[in-house]
Formats: C-alpha cells, sequence, structure tokens
C-alpha cells in the first residue's frame, strides 16, 4: 500500500493532468456579462462576455482605472476583499461558475494562481517559498518536494541561478529573480490559470524580457491571462489582447490583428497613441 | 491619420513628414515619365536628358525615406494604422524607385532614338502609352494622399488597359519588323520602351495595392477583379 503521502501527490498530479487534457478541449475561461461595482466605483465592470482560451497568452490593456486590474481579479475572486463587492454574470472554468456563492474560494485560487507587479516573496528561503503551497496540499516527503520545487524553479527558468543557494532568503535575490520565484511558487501547485499582474513592471529590461520569455515557455501549460500598461509587451507576449475603457470591453481579438488592424476605432487611437 | 491626433506632436510631425517626403518622390517620378513622354513624341533629347537627371534626386530619396522609417520603427514601434503607413511606405519608395529606373531606361532609350532621326507613327503609340502610366500613377499617388480605397482599385483595375496598350504595341512592332528587316535594331529599342512603360504600370498598380492595405489592413494583391470591384464604393 502507497503512504498517504505519495496517494496525496498522485492524485494531485493526476487531478492536474486530467484538468489539462480537459482545458485542451475547451475554452479555459468563459466570461458571460459580468458586471462588477463597489461603492467607489458603481460601474467597475459593465457586462464583459469573451472567452479566453486555454494554453494561450491573452493580454488585457488599457488606461488606467479602465477595469482591467478588477477582471484579473475576479478570475480568483480577489475582488471580494473589496467591502461592498457585487457580481453579476457568470465566468466558467471547467465547467463550474466561479462567481457563484457555492464555490471554494481557497481551492479556487489553487486552480488560479496570481503574481502582482511587485515580487512578494515570503520571508523564507527559496525553497520554502516554493514549497509552501505543495506543503499545503499535504504533502510531507522530502523527496517529493524536492522534485516539486526543482521542476517549479525550472519551469521558471530560475533553477541554474538559485541551485546553490536553496536555503538563502528569497529576499536576497534581485528583483527579478524574486518575481520568477514567485512564478515558481505558483506553478508549484500545478493551477490551470496563471494571472500575471504587470508582472514586469519593476523589473529592468532584461529581467522583463526573461519574464516574458518564461511566459511563452508556460503557455503550453497553462492559461495565463497579464494584464499590461506596456503594448509592446502585450504584441510580444500574448496570442489574444483584450482591450478596455471606462469599464467596457471593447475588443477582444488575436494580438496580431488588434495591433495591426483593429475593428474599433477606440482601440487604434489608444495603441498608435491618439486622443480627440 | 485618421483625423485624431497624436498624443505625441513629435511623432505626428515625422509622420506627416515621410508621408510629405513620399509625395515630393512621386512627383518627381511622374515629371520624369512625362519628359520621356515629351521626348518621344518630339524625338528632343532634352527632356529626356532632364529625366535621366532627376533619377538621382529619386535614388537619394528612397534612401533617405528608408531610413527614416526604420528611425520611426525603431523608436516608435508603431501600431495598426501607423505601423501599416510604414510598411506601405517602405514598399512603396521601392516601387516609385522602380519607376524611375524604367522611366530613365525609356529616356535613355528616346535619345538613342532621337540620334537616329526619322519619324515613325510607332512614336505616336509608344508616347500614348507613357501618357497613359503617367496618368495612372498620379491616380495611384492621388490615392495614397486621400487614402482613397475606391481611387486605388480603379488603378488596379485600370492595369488591363496597359496591358492591352503593350500588346497592341507589340503588334505593331512585329508587323512592322516583318515589313522593314533592315530597321530592326530601332524597332526592339521602340520594344524595351514599351516593355519598360508596361513594367510603370505594374508598379503604380502595386502602390495603389499598398494604398488598400494601408487605408483597410486588406491584402488585395491576389484577389480577382470581381472581388476587387467589391471595394469599389
Amino acid at each position: 500500500m502507497n503512504h498517504p503521502d505519495m496517494e496525496t501527490f498522485n492524485a494531485f498530479i493526476e487531478a492536474s493532468k486530467a484538468s489539462k487534457t480537459k482545458r485542451r478541449q475547451a475554452p479555459s475561461l468563459q466570461v458571460e456579462d459580468v458586471s462588477l461595482s463597489y461603492p467607489a466605483e458603481p460601474n467597475a465592470l459593465q457586462n464583459i462576455s469573451l472567452e479566453i482560451p486555454s494554453g494561450c497568452v491573452t493580454a488585457v490593456i488599457g488606461p488606467s482605472g479602465c477595469g482591467k486590474s478588477t477582471l484579473l481579479r475576479c478570475f480568483n475572486r480577489m475582488n471580494d476583499t473589496i467591502d461592498g463587492c457585487r457580481y453579476s454574470g457568470s465566468i466558467f472554468l471547467d465547467g463550474a461558475n466561479i462567481l457563484s456563492d457555492g464555490i471554494d474560494v481557497t481551492s479556487l485560487r489553487r486552480k488560479v494562481g496570481m503574481v502582482f507587479q511587485r515580487p512578494n516573496p515570503f520571508p523564507k528561503s527559496v525553497f520554502d517559498n516554493v514549497a509552501y503551497g505543495p506543503r499545503l496540499a499535504g504533502i510531507r516527503s522530502q523527496r517529493q518536494l524536492d522534485e516539486i520545487v526543482e521542476n517549479a524553479l525550472r519551469s521558471a527558468a530560475l533553477w541554474d541561478e538559485v541551485k546553490d543557494r536553496l536555503d538563502a532568503m528569497a529576499g536576497n535575490l534581485s528583483l527579478g529573480q524574486q518575481q520568477r520565484l514567485v512564478i515558481a511558487r505558483a506553478i508549484a501547485v500545478e493551477p490551470e490559470v496563471l494571472l500575471l499582474d504587470e508582472p514586469a513592471s519593476s523589473l529592468d529590461p532584461i529581467s522583463t524580457l526573461k519574464i516574458e520569455e518564461l511566459i511563452y515557455e508556460l503557455k503550453s501549460d497553462y492559461t495565463i491571462v497579464i494584464v499590461t500598461h506596456n503594448m509592446q509587451q502585450a504584441g510580444r507576449v500574448s496570442d489574444y489582447t483584450a482591450f478596455m475603457s471606462g469599464g467596457r470591453l471593447i475588443e477582444f481579438d488575436a494580438t496580431d490583428r488588434i495591433f495591426t488592424n483593429p475593428s474599433e476605432r477606440a482601440t487604434e487611437d489608444y495603441i498608435t497613441g491618439r486622443v480627440g | 491619420m485618421q483625423g485624431r491626433q497624436h498624443i505625441s506632436a513629435q511623432f505626428a510631425a515625422e509622420l506627416d513628414g515621410i508621408r510629405s517626403a513620399v509625395m515630393e518622390m512621386g512627383g518627381k517620378v511622374e515629371r520624369q515619365i512625362m519628359l520621356a513622354s515629351e521626348g518621344l513624341e518630339s524625338r528632343d533629347s532634352g527632356p529626356a536628358e532632364e529625366a535621366i537627371a532627376i533619377d538621382r534626386d529619386i535614388n537619394r530619396m528612397e534612401v533617405e525615406i528608408d531610413e527614416q522609417c526604420a528611425l520611426i520603427l525603431a523608436r516608435r514601434q508603431p501600431a495598426a494604422g501607423d505601423l501599416r503607413l510604414i510598411i506601405s511606405i517602405i514598399k512603396l519608395t521601392t516601387d516609385l524607385e522602380r519607376i524611375g529606373d524604367e522611366a530613365s531606361r525609356v529616356a535613355r532609350l528616346v535619345i538613342k532614338l532621337a540620334s537616329a532621326g526619322g519619324a515613325d507613327p510607332i512614336y505616336l503609340h509608344t508616347a500614348k502609352v507613357a501618357r497613359h502610366v503617367s496618368s495612372m500613377l498620379r491616380e495611384a499617388l492621388d490615392a495614397f494622399a486621400r487614402m482613397s480605397v475606391s481611387a486605388a482599385v480603379r488603378v488596379v483595375l485600370s492595369d488591363k488597359e496597359i496591358d492591352e496598350d503593350y500588346r497592341n504595341g507589340l503588334f505593331k512592332l512585329t508587323s512592322a519588323m516583318q515589313q522593314r528587316p533592315e530597321q530592326v535594331e530601332k524597332l526592339l529599342d521602340h520594344m524595351w520602351a514599351l516593355r519598360s512603360l508596361e513594367r510603370i504600370g505594374d508598379h503604380a498598380t502595386n502602390i495603389a495595392e499598398q494604398v488598400v492595405y494601408l487605408t483597410r489592413g486588406v491584402d488585395i494583391r491576389h484577389l480577382g477583379n470581381e472581388r476587387l470591384e467589391n471595394l469599389l464604393d
């Protein structure tokens, strides 16, 4: 009989394999008529509908205050932390409406990882940062944790830089390394979706390129949604782009099309830097 | 480009500058063809020599405009309509420069034919084709200036008239060669001139196709005439 740790580990791996197989067959995130309000912003999101395809990078662009980060935070219910926040509409992930009252938000956030603008490693070692999620999932075997941490750090293109100092405090890494560590921490729990909120805005150009390369490497395994103010970055890393303005989705299309021949005048004006 | 102002006035000025440079280059190319045509009609080498001299300006302008386009791509990373404008201009200046080369070739043949002396009705036909392609180029450049899809499509559709002129000219020339074999060399020069004019028509067509891409983002290079007619207003 297998050790309980092994059973947990195997179930974890099987579940993520099954979810990935399913994800390739159906849109990963189906947003249907989503509106969101909170006291300070009654029209934060207005009737947003779009299908974010699986295994792709989707960029959300738009001026400050357009609702792009609010939309991103809908995907892991981070807006729930805002007092008076109200949703309507649905977001389906693998067939379940993640905006419904009965959803287990903790379980949702395991499936939908998030990386923020500033790297936010825990005040722990490099190893413990990445092992944090798997330990929460019940994995205790050191051998399995070693394997998960190495794989996650390799996937985040950080292994070669930190393999000899896994016990060092994460805060001692460079900002770019910290951001890749945070991505490694997110993917260590095998999420289905990765949300990236301005993940490179605090990084220098070389670290930014490393993050962008990492996004490209990860997209075959995860559905990635990135919010960025940097339109060239959206053009470089994404397969699809959503342009938002005033809480509304103005246009959603293949990035190739958005950056060469968008359908909407407002999109054209925004990405070419024009005003009326 | 489409009525709305760039937030960066500097970028807007750069784009306006490059568009004006293309129009100026187009004007010079058009003048070259007109001079070559005048030379054909008058069998005078003066206008032809002037046409050849203009070619140096055209070559210089092609290099300058390409350099400006490269700088805008590197420094501004244009997108959407601005990106299509730069791509179109890079292609368009190549076509204008090649038209300049073809017009110079016609001008050199005019000088050669003028020195040989003698009148021939074939001169009139070649001059007529030269005027036709000159007007076609003017319309293509006008379509670029006004960003008019209809005008550009009309230019593309009119290329078949130039092809028809070319075929008629070839027929006249081959008949003349059979009747006057002693003039084969001179008639062959006419044939080369006619061939250059037909190529100018092709380059004007390319320019018009770029205008449609620039304006609508649609590549019409290999569409049939029937589908092209749908783009007319």
